[in-house]
Protein backbone atom coordinates (compact mmCIF):
# COMPACT_ATOMS: atom_id res chain seq x y z
CA UNK A 1 0.00 0.00 0.00
CA UNK A 2 1.36 3.37 -1.16
CA UNK A 3 2.13 6.37 1.84
CA UNK A 4 -1.21 8.29 2.25
CA UNK A 5 -2.41 11.10 4.89
CA UNK A 6 -5.17 10.39 6.94
CA UNK A 7 -7.53 12.65 8.81
CA UNK A 8 -10.31 11.85 11.34
CA UNK A 9 -12.85 14.74 11.16
CA UNK A 10 -15.75 14.84 13.74
CA UNK A 11 -18.77 16.45 11.19
CA UNK A 12 -19.79 15.89 7.66
CA UNK A 13 -18.81 19.40 6.93
CA UNK A 14 -15.43 18.90 7.89
CA UNK A 15 -15.56 15.37 6.02
CA UNK A 16 -16.23 17.03 2.98
CA UNK A 17 -13.63 19.76 3.34
CA UNK A 18 -10.82 17.07 3.48
CA UNK A 19 -12.20 15.51 0.98
CA UNK A 20 -12.19 18.02 -1.76
CA UNK A 21 -8.83 19.96 -0.51
CA UNK A 22 -6.43 16.97 -0.87
CA UNK A 23 -4.23 17.22 -3.57
CA UNK A 24 -3.73 13.89 -5.40
CA UNK A 25 -7.15 12.71 -4.59
CA UNK A 26 -8.81 11.83 -1.03
CA UNK A 27 -11.30 8.94 -0.48
CA UNK A 28 -13.44 7.95 2.63
CA UNK A 29 -12.59 5.70 5.11
CA UNK A 30 -15.77 3.95 6.97
CA UNK A 31 -15.56 0.16 7.33
CA UNK A 32 -11.88 -0.50 5.35
CA UNK A 33 -13.36 -3.70 4.07
CA UNK A 34 -13.35 -2.73 0.48
CA UNK A 35 -10.76 0.32 -0.07
CA UNK A 36 -7.88 -0.83 1.74
CA UNK A 37 -8.14 -4.18 -0.24
CA UNK A 38 -8.31 -1.91 -3.33
CA UNK A 39 -5.26 0.43 -2.10
CA UNK A 40 -3.20 -2.93 -1.28
CA UNK A 41 -3.67 -3.81 -5.26
CA UNK A 42 -2.89 -0.53 -6.45
CA UNK A 43 -6.72 -0.20 -7.66
CA UNK A 44 -7.01 2.86 -5.64
CA UNK A 45 -4.14 5.02 -4.92
CA UNK A 46 -5.45 8.30 -2.54
CA UNK A 47 -3.54 11.09 -1.73
CA UNK A 48 -5.49 11.25 1.80
CA UNK A 49 -7.91 8.90 3.35
CA UNK A 50 -11.07 10.60 5.47
CA UNK A 51 -11.84 8.85 8.39
CA UNK A 52 -15.72 8.58 9.47
CA UNK A 53 -15.16 7.18 12.36
CA UNK A 54 -15.47 9.73 14.70
CA UNK A 55 -18.11 11.46 13.01
CA UNK A 56 -21.38 11.05 15.53
CA UNK A 57 -24.01 11.87 12.79
CA UNK A 58 -23.17 9.40 10.53
CA UNK A 59 -23.93 6.37 13.19
CA UNK A 60 -27.25 4.94 14.40
CA UNK A 61 -30.39 3.12 13.39
CA UNK A 62 -33.77 4.92 14.10
CA UNK A 63 -37.37 3.71 13.68
CA UNK A 64 -40.01 5.53 13.65
CA UNK A 65 -43.75 4.11 12.68
CA UNK A 66 -45.00 6.96 11.07
CA UNK A 67 -41.47 8.13 8.74
CA UNK A 68 -40.37 4.27 8.93
CA UNK A 69 -36.25 4.00 9.07
CA UNK A 70 -33.41 5.69 9.34
CA UNK A 71 -29.40 4.31 8.69
CA UNK A 72 -26.76 5.84 9.45
CA UNK A 73 -24.01 5.41 6.47
CA UNK A 74 -21.73 4.29 9.27
CA UNK A 75 -24.31 1.57 11.04
CA UNK A 76 -22.59 -1.53 10.39
CA UNK A 77 -24.30 -4.91 9.07
CA UNK A 78 -24.16 -6.34 12.59
CA UNK A 79 -26.35 -3.26 14.22
CA UNK A 80 -28.59 -3.93 10.98
CA UNK A 81 -29.42 -7.29 11.83
CA UNK A 82 -29.01 -6.55 15.57
CA UNK A 83 -31.56 -4.12 15.91
CA UNK A 84 -35.42 -5.36 16.74
CA UNK A 85 -37.11 -2.98 14.64
CA UNK A 86 -35.28 -3.83 11.55
CA UNK A 87 -36.17 -7.33 12.32
CA UNK A 88 -39.56 -7.06 13.33
CA UNK A 89 -40.52 -4.55 10.29
CA UNK A 90 -37.96 -5.04 7.90
CA UNK A 91 -36.85 -8.77 7.88
CA UNK A 92 -35.53 -8.78 4.16
CA UNK A 93 -33.15 -5.99 5.58
CA UNK A 94 -31.66 -8.63 8.08
CA UNK A 95 -31.76 -11.30 5.51
CA UNK A 96 -29.57 -9.39 3.32
CA UNK A 97 -26.85 -8.31 6.13
CA UNK A 98 -27.02 -11.81 7.01
CA UNK A 99 -26.34 -13.06 3.44
CA UNK A 100 -22.85 -11.36 4.43
CA UNK A 101 -21.71 -14.57 6.16
CA UNK A 102 -18.46 -13.08 7.54
CA UNK A 103 -19.20 -12.02 11.67
CA UNK A 104 -15.76 -10.40 11.48
CA UNK A 105 -16.94 -8.36 8.07
CA UNK A 106 -20.61 -7.57 9.82
CA UNK A 107 -18.74 -5.95 12.06
CA UNK A 108 -16.77 -3.78 10.37
CA UNK A 109 -18.95 -3.40 7.21
CA UNK A 110 -21.03 -0.28 6.99
CA UNK A 111 -24.16 0.31 5.18
CA UNK A 112 -22.81 3.14 3.12
CA UNK A 113 -20.10 0.98 2.45
CA UNK A 114 -22.16 -1.74 0.68
CA UNK A 115 -23.61 0.77 -1.81
CA UNK A 116 -20.50 2.30 -2.45
CA UNK A 117 -18.48 -0.60 -2.76
CA UNK A 118 -16.63 -0.80 -5.85
CA UNK A 119 -17.78 -3.75 -8.11
CA UNK A 120 -16.03 -7.53 -7.44
CA UNK A 121 -14.57 -7.86 -11.50
CA UNK A 122 -11.70 -9.46 -11.06
CA UNK A 123 -10.15 -7.59 -14.47
CA UNK A 124 -11.01 -4.44 -12.84
CA UNK A 125 -9.44 -6.10 -9.55
CA UNK A 126 -6.37 -6.97 -11.21
CA UNK A 127 -5.79 -3.18 -12.70
CA UNK A 128 -7.93 -3.44 -16.37
CA UNK A 129 -9.89 -0.73 -15.31
CA UNK A 130 -14.35 -0.61 -14.56
CA UNK A 131 -14.65 -1.32 -18.05
CA UNK A 132 -11.87 -4.30 -18.42
CA UNK A 133 -10.63 -2.43 -21.82
CA UNK A 134 -7.36 -3.64 -22.66
CA UNK A 135 -5.33 -2.49 -26.36
CA UNK A 136 -9.12 -0.89 -26.86
CA UNK A 137 -10.38 -4.19 -26.43
CA UNK A 138 -13.24 -5.40 -24.33
CA UNK A 139 -11.69 -8.29 -22.09
CA UNK A 140 -15.02 -9.38 -20.62
CA UNK A 141 -17.32 -10.73 -23.47
CA UNK A 142 -14.43 -13.43 -24.66
CA UNK A 143 -12.98 -13.65 -21.77
CA UNK A 144 -13.29 -15.23 -17.89
CA UNK A 145 -16.99 -13.70 -17.70
CA UNK A 146 -18.60 -16.42 -15.66
CA UNK A 147 -19.12 -14.32 -12.62
CA UNK A 148 -20.26 -11.31 -14.70
CA UNK A 149 -23.41 -9.83 -16.14
CA UNK A 150 -26.49 -11.49 -17.33
CA UNK A 151 -28.91 -8.46 -18.02
CA UNK A 152 -27.66 -4.94 -18.99
CA UNK A 153 -24.94 -6.43 -20.48
CA UNK A 154 -24.97 -4.57 -24.11
CA UNK A 155 -21.67 -3.25 -23.04
CA UNK A 156 -19.03 -1.50 -22.71
CA UNK A 157 -20.04 -2.52 -18.81
CA UNK A 158 -20.20 -6.69 -18.09
CA UNK A 159 -19.90 -6.34 -14.01
CA UNK A 160 -22.17 -6.70 -11.59
CA UNK A 161 -23.89 -4.63 -9.11
CA UNK A 162 -21.84 -6.21 -6.03
CA UNK A 163 -24.48 -4.45 -3.19
CA UNK A 164 -26.37 -6.74 -0.59
CA UNK A 165 -28.44 -4.49 0.36
CA UNK A 166 -29.34 -2.05 -2.66
CA UNK A 167 -32.11 -4.76 -4.36
CA UNK A 168 -34.14 -4.45 -1.26
CA UNK A 169 -33.54 -1.01 -0.47
CA UNK A 170 -34.46 -0.35 -3.98
CA UNK A 171 -38.08 -2.67 -3.83
CA UNK A 172 -38.83 -0.62 -0.76
CA UNK A 173 -38.70 2.83 -2.54
CA UNK A 174 -35.49 4.03 0.06
CA UNK A 175 -33.61 6.82 -0.58
CA UNK A 176 -30.16 7.93 -0.29
CA UNK A 177 -29.08 11.12 1.44
CA UNK A 178 -25.65 12.61 0.51
CA UNK A 179 -23.42 15.91 1.61
CA UNK A 180 -21.37 17.23 -0.66
CA UNK A 181 -19.83 20.71 -1.73
CA UNK A 182 -23.40 22.07 -2.92
CA UNK A 183 -24.21 20.81 0.62
CA UNK A 184 -27.42 17.93 0.61
CA UNK A 185 -29.34 16.49 -1.50
CA UNK A 186 -31.81 13.29 -1.86
CA UNK A 187 -31.89 9.84 -4.52
CA UNK A 188 -33.82 7.27 -4.95
CA UNK A 189 -31.33 4.10 -4.08
CA UNK A 190 -32.55 3.17 -7.78
CA UNK A 191 -30.84 6.56 -9.03
CA UNK A 192 -27.74 6.27 -6.93
CA UNK A 193 -26.63 3.63 -9.62
CA UNK A 194 -25.58 3.93 -12.93
CA UNK A 195 -24.01 2.23 -15.93
CA UNK A 196 -21.24 3.61 -16.99
CA UNK A 197 -20.99 4.76 -20.71
CA UNK A 198 -17.23 5.22 -21.07
CA UNK A 199 -14.30 5.16 -19.12
CA UNK A 200 -14.94 8.88 -17.20
CA UNK A 201 -17.78 7.09 -15.83
CA UNK A 202 -18.12 5.81 -12.71
CA UNK A 203 -21.44 2.78 -11.44
CA UNK A 204 -22.69 5.19 -8.65
CA UNK A 205 -24.12 8.87 -8.81
CA UNK A 206 -21.56 10.66 -5.96
CA UNK A 207 -19.78 13.77 -7.22
CA UNK A 208 -16.43 14.70 -6.10
CA UNK A 209 -16.10 15.55 -2.26
CA UNK A 210 -19.54 13.78 -2.13
CA UNK A 211 -20.58 11.07 1.09
CA UNK A 212 -23.68 8.94 1.95
CA UNK A 213 -24.59 10.35 4.93
CA UNK A 214 -27.60 8.57 5.58
CA UNK A 215 -30.49 5.47 3.85
CA UNK A 216 -34.00 6.56 4.25
CA UNK A 217 -36.63 3.65 4.22
CA UNK A 218 -40.28 4.54 4.37
CA UNK A 219 -42.77 3.17 6.57
CA UNK A 220 -42.81 -0.74 5.21
CA UNK A 221 -46.96 -0.31 5.90
CA UNK A 222 -48.73 -3.73 5.16
CA UNK A 223 -46.55 -5.66 3.68
CA UNK A 224 -44.34 -9.08 3.12
CA UNK A 225 -40.73 -8.92 1.48
CA UNK A 226 -37.97 -11.49 1.52
CA UNK A 227 -34.61 -11.41 -0.18
CA UNK A 228 -32.88 -15.44 -1.24
CA UNK A 229 -29.37 -15.20 -2.51
CA UNK A 230 -28.31 -18.26 -4.57
CA UNK A 231 -24.51 -18.80 -3.14
CA UNK A 232 -21.58 -21.30 -3.74
CA UNK A 233 -20.60 -21.50 -0.52
CA UNK A 234 -21.47 -20.92 3.33
CA UNK A 235 -18.65 -18.63 3.86
CA UNK A 236 -17.91 -15.51 2.66
CA UNK A 237 -18.16 -14.83 -0.40
CA UNK A 238 -20.67 -12.68 -2.88
CA UNK A 239 -23.99 -14.57 -4.08
CA UNK A 240 -24.34 -15.53 -7.89
CA UNK A 241 -27.73 -14.45 -8.11
CA UNK A 242 -29.93 -12.67 -5.68
CA UNK A 243 -33.98 -11.36 -5.56
CA UNK A 244 -35.83 -8.69 -3.52
CA UNK A 245 -39.35 -8.80 -2.96
CA UNK A 246 -41.51 -6.70 -1.37
CA UNK A 247 -45.70 -8.32 -1.46
CA UNK A 248 -48.38 -6.29 -1.26
CA UNK A 249 -51.71 -9.02 -0.88
CA UNK A 250 -55.14 -8.84 -0.27
CA UNK A 251 -56.14 -12.23 1.13
CA UNK A 252 -53.98 -14.29 -0.96
CA UNK A 253 -54.07 -12.58 -4.04
CA UNK A 254 -51.40 -10.30 -4.73
CA UNK A 255 -52.31 -6.40 -5.44
CA UNK A 256 -48.66 -5.45 -5.91
CA UNK A 257 -45.21 -6.90 -5.84
CA UNK A 258 -42.29 -5.45 -6.56
CA UNK A 259 -39.29 -7.77 -7.44
CA UNK A 260 -35.63 -6.35 -7.90
CA UNK A 261 -32.70 -8.91 -9.05
CA UNK A 262 -29.21 -8.25 -7.70
CA UNK A 263 -25.82 -9.23 -9.01
CA UNK A 264 -27.19 -10.20 -12.61
CA UNK A 265 -26.59 -6.56 -13.85
CA UNK A 266 -24.20 -3.42 -13.94
CA UNK A 267 -26.83 -1.91 -11.11
CA UNK A 268 -29.69 -3.79 -9.36
CA UNK A 269 -32.24 -4.67 -12.03
CA UNK A 270 -36.20 -3.82 -10.52
CA UNK A 271 -38.21 -6.55 -13.10
CA UNK A 272 -41.64 -5.47 -14.51
CA UNK A 273 -42.13 -8.33 -15.94
CA UNK A 274 -42.08 -10.18 -12.86
CA UNK A 275 -44.28 -7.97 -11.15
CA UNK A 276 -47.05 -8.22 -14.32
CA UNK A 277 -46.42 -12.37 -13.94
CA UNK A 278 -47.19 -12.18 -10.51
CA UNK A 279 -49.77 -9.47 -10.01
CA UNK A 280 -53.69 -10.57 -9.47
CA UNK A 281 -52.24 -13.79 -8.78
CA UNK A 282 -52.81 -16.06 -5.65
CA UNK A 283 -49.19 -17.27 -4.80
CA UNK A 284 -48.19 -20.92 -5.18
CA UNK A 285 -45.22 -22.79 -6.24
CA UNK A 286 -46.47 -22.60 -10.29
CA UNK A 287 -47.12 -18.51 -9.86
CA UNK A 288 -43.27 -17.77 -8.60
CA UNK A 289 -41.85 -19.75 -10.96
CA UNK A 290 -43.87 -18.46 -13.91
CA UNK A 291 -42.77 -14.65 -12.51
CA UNK A 292 -38.85 -15.94 -12.07
CA UNK A 293 -39.04 -17.02 -15.97
CA UNK A 294 -40.52 -13.64 -16.43
CA UNK A 295 -37.51 -12.16 -14.94
CA UNK A 296 -35.58 -13.63 -16.79
CA UNK A 297 -36.86 -13.70 -20.48
CA UNK A 298 -34.78 -10.48 -21.35
CA UNK A 299 -31.38 -12.29 -20.55
CA UNK A 300 -28.67 -12.01 -22.43
CA UNK A 301 -26.15 -14.11 -21.03
CA UNK A 302 -22.44 -14.09 -21.75
CA UNK A 303 -20.15 -17.25 -23.11
CA UNK A 304 -19.37 -18.89 -19.45
CA UNK A 305 -22.50 -17.84 -17.30
CA UNK A 306 -25.78 -19.21 -19.02
CA UNK A 307 -26.31 -21.08 -15.60
CA UNK A 308 -27.14 -17.37 -14.08
CA UNK A 309 -29.89 -17.19 -15.59
CA UNK A 310 -31.71 -20.39 -14.00
CA UNK A 311 -30.09 -19.29 -10.77
CA UNK A 312 -31.71 -15.85 -10.67
CA UNK A 313 -35.06 -17.33 -11.91
CA UNK A 314 -34.40 -19.80 -8.78
CA UNK A 315 -33.67 -16.60 -6.95
CA UNK A 316 -36.58 -14.67 -7.69
CA UNK A 317 -39.07 -17.80 -7.03
CA UNK A 318 -38.12 -18.51 -4.20
CA UNK A 319 -37.69 -15.06 -2.60
CA UNK A 320 -41.56 -14.69 -3.32
CA UNK A 321 -42.66 -18.08 -1.54
CA UNK A 322 -40.21 -16.68 1.44
CA UNK A 323 -41.85 -13.22 1.48
CA UNK A 324 -45.53 -14.97 1.00
CA UNK A 325 -44.33 -17.55 4.12
CA UNK A 326 -43.42 -14.14 5.98
CA UNK A 327 -40.56 -16.15 7.89
CA UNK A 328 -37.95 -13.96 9.29
CA UNK B 1 0.84 -1.46 -18.04
CA UNK B 2 2.21 -4.27 -19.68
CA UNK B 3 4.81 -4.86 -16.89
CA UNK B 4 1.99 -4.71 -14.40
CA UNK B 5 0.28 -6.96 -15.94
CA UNK B 6 3.33 -9.25 -16.18
CA UNK B 7 3.47 -8.69 -12.03
CA UNK B 8 0.17 -9.53 -11.67
CA UNK B 9 0.10 -12.88 -13.37
CA UNK B 10 3.51 -13.70 -11.79
CA UNK B 11 1.72 -13.30 -8.39
CA UNK B 12 -1.26 -14.91 -9.13
CA UNK B 13 1.06 -17.85 -10.21
CA UNK B 14 1.21 -21.05 -7.88
CA UNK B 15 4.79 -20.85 -7.99
CA UNK B 16 5.57 -17.48 -6.21
CA UNK B 17 6.70 -19.05 -2.88
CA UNK B 18 6.54 -17.34 0.62
CA UNK B 19 10.46 -16.87 0.54
CA UNK B 20 10.27 -15.10 -2.44
CA UNK B 21 7.08 -12.99 -0.96
CA UNK B 22 8.67 -11.81 2.03
CA UNK B 23 11.72 -10.72 0.26
CA UNK B 24 9.97 -8.23 -1.75
CA UNK B 25 7.76 -7.22 1.14
CA UNK B 26 10.71 -6.36 3.20
CA UNK B 27 12.31 -4.68 0.40
CA UNK B 28 9.32 -2.62 -0.25
CA UNK B 29 8.91 -1.53 3.68
CA UNK B 30 12.44 -0.81 3.97
CA UNK B 31 12.14 1.58 0.57
CA UNK B 32 9.06 2.64 1.74
CA UNK B 33 10.57 3.78 4.98
CA UNK B 34 13.03 6.07 3.21
CA UNK B 35 10.67 7.65 0.82
CA UNK B 36 8.42 9.04 3.63
CA UNK B 37 11.29 10.02 5.83
CA UNK B 38 12.04 12.51 3.66
CA UNK B 39 9.13 13.56 2.35
CA UNK B 40 7.83 14.34 6.16
CA UNK B 41 10.75 16.37 6.40
CA UNK B 42 10.26 18.44 3.53
CA UNK B 43 6.69 18.90 4.17
CA UNK B 44 5.57 19.73 7.33
CA UNK B 45 1.81 18.78 8.68
CA UNK B 46 0.23 21.82 6.15
CA UNK B 47 -3.71 21.31 7.00
CA UNK B 48 -5.13 21.03 10.56
CA UNK B 49 -5.82 17.74 11.44
CA UNK B 50 -4.30 15.72 8.85
CA UNK B 51 -1.64 13.41 9.77
CA UNK B 52 1.40 11.31 8.05
CA UNK B 53 2.32 10.00 5.21
CA UNK B 54 5.21 9.97 7.70
CA UNK B 55 5.45 7.82 11.00
CA UNK B 56 2.53 9.32 13.43
CA UNK B 57 2.76 8.42 17.32
CA UNK B 58 -0.51 6.41 18.66
CA UNK B 59 -1.43 4.39 21.69
CA UNK B 60 -2.92 0.96 20.99
CA UNK B 61 -4.48 -0.83 24.13
CA UNK B 62 -3.77 -4.43 23.70
CA UNK B 63 -5.20 -7.11 26.17
CA UNK B 64 -5.56 -4.44 28.60
CA UNK B 65 -1.86 -2.79 28.44
CA UNK B 66 -0.88 0.44 26.37
CA UNK B 67 1.72 -0.04 23.83
CA UNK B 68 2.93 3.93 22.37
CA UNK B 69 4.49 3.37 19.01
CA UNK B 70 5.00 5.57 15.75
CA UNK B 71 3.30 3.99 12.66
CA UNK B 72 2.37 5.66 9.46
CA UNK B 73 -1.09 6.34 8.41
CA UNK B 74 -1.03 2.88 5.99
CA UNK B 75 0.51 0.37 8.60
CA UNK B 76 -2.70 -1.91 9.34
CA UNK B 77 -3.42 -3.00 12.85
CA UNK B 78 -1.90 -6.44 11.43
CA UNK B 79 1.20 -5.26 10.79
CA UNK B 80 1.86 -3.18 13.69
CA UNK B 81 0.86 -6.27 15.90
CA UNK B 82 3.37 -8.33 14.26
CA UNK B 83 6.28 -6.13 12.81
CA UNK B 84 6.32 -3.68 15.82
CA UNK B 85 5.15 -5.46 18.80
CA UNK B 86 6.16 -8.66 18.28
CA UNK B 87 2.52 -10.29 18.38
CA UNK B 88 3.06 -13.12 16.09
CA UNK B 89 0.19 -14.75 16.67
CA UNK B 90 -2.34 -13.47 14.15
CA UNK B 91 -1.08 -14.13 10.73
CA UNK B 92 -1.05 -12.93 7.85
CA UNK B 93 -2.33 -14.95 5.16
CA UNK B 94 -5.12 -13.43 2.55
CA UNK B 95 -4.06 -9.71 3.88
CA UNK B 96 -7.44 -8.86 1.79
CA UNK B 97 -10.34 -9.69 4.64
CA UNK B 98 -11.25 -12.81 3.75
CA UNK B 99 -9.58 -15.64 5.04
CA UNK B 100 -10.14 -15.06 8.88
CA UNK B 101 -6.18 -16.15 10.11
CA UNK B 102 -5.42 -12.46 11.69
CA UNK B 103 -8.88 -12.48 13.42
CA UNK B 104 -8.78 -10.28 16.79
CA UNK B 105 -11.01 -8.63 19.01
CA UNK B 106 -12.14 -4.98 18.61
CA UNK B 107 -14.27 -3.80 21.34
CA UNK B 108 -15.61 -7.41 22.21
CA UNK B 109 -15.94 -7.98 18.27
CA UNK B 110 -13.99 -10.22 16.10
CA UNK B 111 -12.87 -8.50 13.19
CA UNK B 112 -9.94 -8.47 10.45
CA UNK B 113 -6.76 -6.93 11.83
CA UNK B 114 -5.39 -6.78 8.15
CA UNK B 115 -8.50 -4.67 7.19
CA UNK B 116 -8.14 -1.75 9.94
CA UNK B 117 -5.69 0.37 10.26
CA UNK B 118 -3.57 0.27 13.32
CA UNK B 119 -4.57 4.34 13.83
CA UNK B 120 -7.90 3.51 13.27
CA UNK B 121 -7.55 1.10 16.30
CA UNK B 122 -6.73 3.58 18.75
CA UNK B 123 -9.19 4.34 21.39
CA UNK B 124 -10.22 0.47 21.22
CA UNK B 125 -9.94 -2.44 23.33
CA UNK B 126 -8.03 -5.47 21.40
CA UNK B 127 -7.77 -8.42 22.27
CA UNK B 128 -5.27 -11.22 20.36
CA UNK B 129 -4.78 -14.33 20.79
CA UNK B 130 -1.89 -13.51 22.79
CA UNK B 131 -4.51 -12.07 25.57
CA UNK B 132 -6.34 -15.54 25.67
CA UNK B 133 -4.30 -17.72 27.71
CA UNK B 134 -3.40 -16.52 30.89
CA UNK B 135 -0.20 -17.81 32.64
CA UNK B 136 0.46 -20.47 30.66
CA UNK B 137 -3.47 -21.89 30.98
CA UNK B 138 -4.73 -23.12 28.05
CA UNK B 139 -8.33 -21.14 27.25
CA UNK B 140 -10.85 -23.14 27.31
CA UNK B 141 -11.15 -22.99 23.51
CA UNK B 142 -7.80 -24.14 22.63
CA UNK B 143 -7.86 -27.32 24.98
CA UNK B 144 -11.54 -28.11 22.91
CA UNK B 145 -8.75 -27.87 19.66
CA UNK B 146 -6.15 -30.00 21.08
CA UNK B 147 -9.21 -32.80 22.03
CA UNK B 148 -10.98 -32.71 18.38
CA UNK B 149 -7.94 -32.25 16.87
CA UNK B 150 -9.33 -29.43 15.12
CA UNK B 151 -5.80 -28.19 13.71
CA UNK B 152 -3.39 -29.55 10.88
CA UNK B 153 -0.89 -27.09 9.53
CA UNK B 154 -1.93 -24.81 12.60
CA UNK B 155 -1.78 -21.40 10.03
CA UNK B 156 -5.41 -20.87 10.41
CA UNK B 157 -5.46 -21.68 13.92
CA UNK B 158 -5.08 -18.87 15.49
CA UNK B 159 -7.48 -16.47 13.92
CA UNK B 160 -10.15 -19.89 14.85
CA UNK B 161 -9.73 -19.85 18.11
CA UNK B 162 -10.41 -15.93 18.93
CA UNK B 163 -12.98 -15.84 16.22
CA UNK B 164 -14.82 -19.28 18.69
CA UNK B 165 -13.80 -17.32 21.59
CA UNK B 166 -15.80 -14.30 20.30
CA UNK B 167 -18.66 -16.35 19.17
CA UNK B 168 -19.19 -17.60 22.25
CA UNK B 169 -18.98 -15.11 23.91
CA UNK B 170 -21.87 -13.68 21.93
CA UNK B 171 -23.51 -17.13 21.37
CA UNK B 172 -22.83 -19.00 25.16
CA UNK B 173 -25.27 -22.09 24.60
CA UNK B 174 -24.75 -22.55 20.55
CA UNK B 175 -27.12 -24.98 18.81
CA UNK B 176 -24.36 -26.79 15.82
CA UNK B 177 -26.39 -25.00 13.00
CA UNK B 178 -25.36 -21.80 15.15
CA UNK B 179 -21.88 -22.64 15.00
CA UNK B 180 -21.80 -23.53 11.24
CA UNK B 181 -23.13 -20.24 10.19
CA UNK B 182 -21.50 -18.28 13.25
CA UNK B 183 -17.95 -19.32 11.97
CA UNK B 184 -18.29 -17.85 8.07
CA UNK B 185 -15.57 -15.63 8.50
CA UNK B 186 -12.56 -17.75 8.58
CA UNK B 187 -11.06 -20.75 5.80
CA UNK B 188 -8.72 -23.58 6.77
CA UNK B 189 -7.50 -25.08 3.72
CA UNK B 190 -6.68 -27.94 5.16
CA UNK B 191 -10.25 -29.17 5.86
CA UNK B 192 -10.32 -29.04 9.68
CA UNK B 193 -14.07 -27.51 10.26
CA UNK B 194 -15.68 -30.68 11.54
CA UNK B 195 -12.75 -30.76 14.49
CA UNK B 196 -13.71 -26.88 14.88
CA UNK B 197 -17.04 -27.42 14.97
CA UNK B 198 -16.95 -29.91 17.92
CA UNK B 199 -14.17 -27.92 19.67
CA UNK B 200 -16.28 -24.69 19.83
CA UNK B 201 -19.64 -27.31 21.19
CA UNK B 202 -17.24 -28.63 23.84
CA UNK B 203 -15.66 -24.91 24.70
CA UNK B 204 -19.53 -23.42 24.84
CA UNK B 205 -20.16 -26.57 27.80
CA UNK B 206 -16.68 -26.47 29.89
CA UNK B 207 -17.24 -22.52 30.13
CA UNK B 208 -20.61 -23.13 31.30
CA UNK B 209 -19.76 -25.18 33.56
CA UNK B 210 -17.20 -22.21 35.22
CA UNK B 211 -14.40 -23.60 34.50
CA UNK B 212 -13.13 -21.02 32.00
CA UNK B 213 -9.94 -18.63 32.41
CA UNK B 214 -10.41 -16.27 29.85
Amino acid sequence: MEAFEYARPTTNEEVVKLLTGAKGGAQVLAGGTDILSLMKDGVARPARLVSLQHVKELRGITFHPGTGLRLGATATFEELLENPDVRKHYPALAQAAEGVSSPQVRNTGTVAGDLCQRPRCWYYRAGFGLLAIYNGKPLVPDGDNRYHAILGNSGPAYFVSPSSLAPILVALNAKVKLHGPQGARELPVQDFFLTPKNDQEIEHALQPGEIVTEILVPAPGDVKMAVYEVRQKEALDWPLAAAAVVLNLEGDTVKKVRVVLGHVAPVPWPSPEAEEALTGKSVSEDAAWEAGKAALSKATPLSKNVYKVQLARVAVKRAILRAAKGEA
Amino acid sequence: MRRKKGKLRELHKEGFSRRDFLKGASMAVSTGLLATQEAGAATPETEPGVLGPGAVPITLEINGKPHSLKVEPRVTLLDALRNRLDLTGAKKVCDRGVCGACTVILDGRPVYACNLLAIEAEGHHIVTIEGLSTEGKLHPVMTAFVNHDAQQCGFCTPGFVVACKAFLDKHPDPTREDVERGLGGNLCRCGTYAGVREAVLEAAKTLKGGRANG
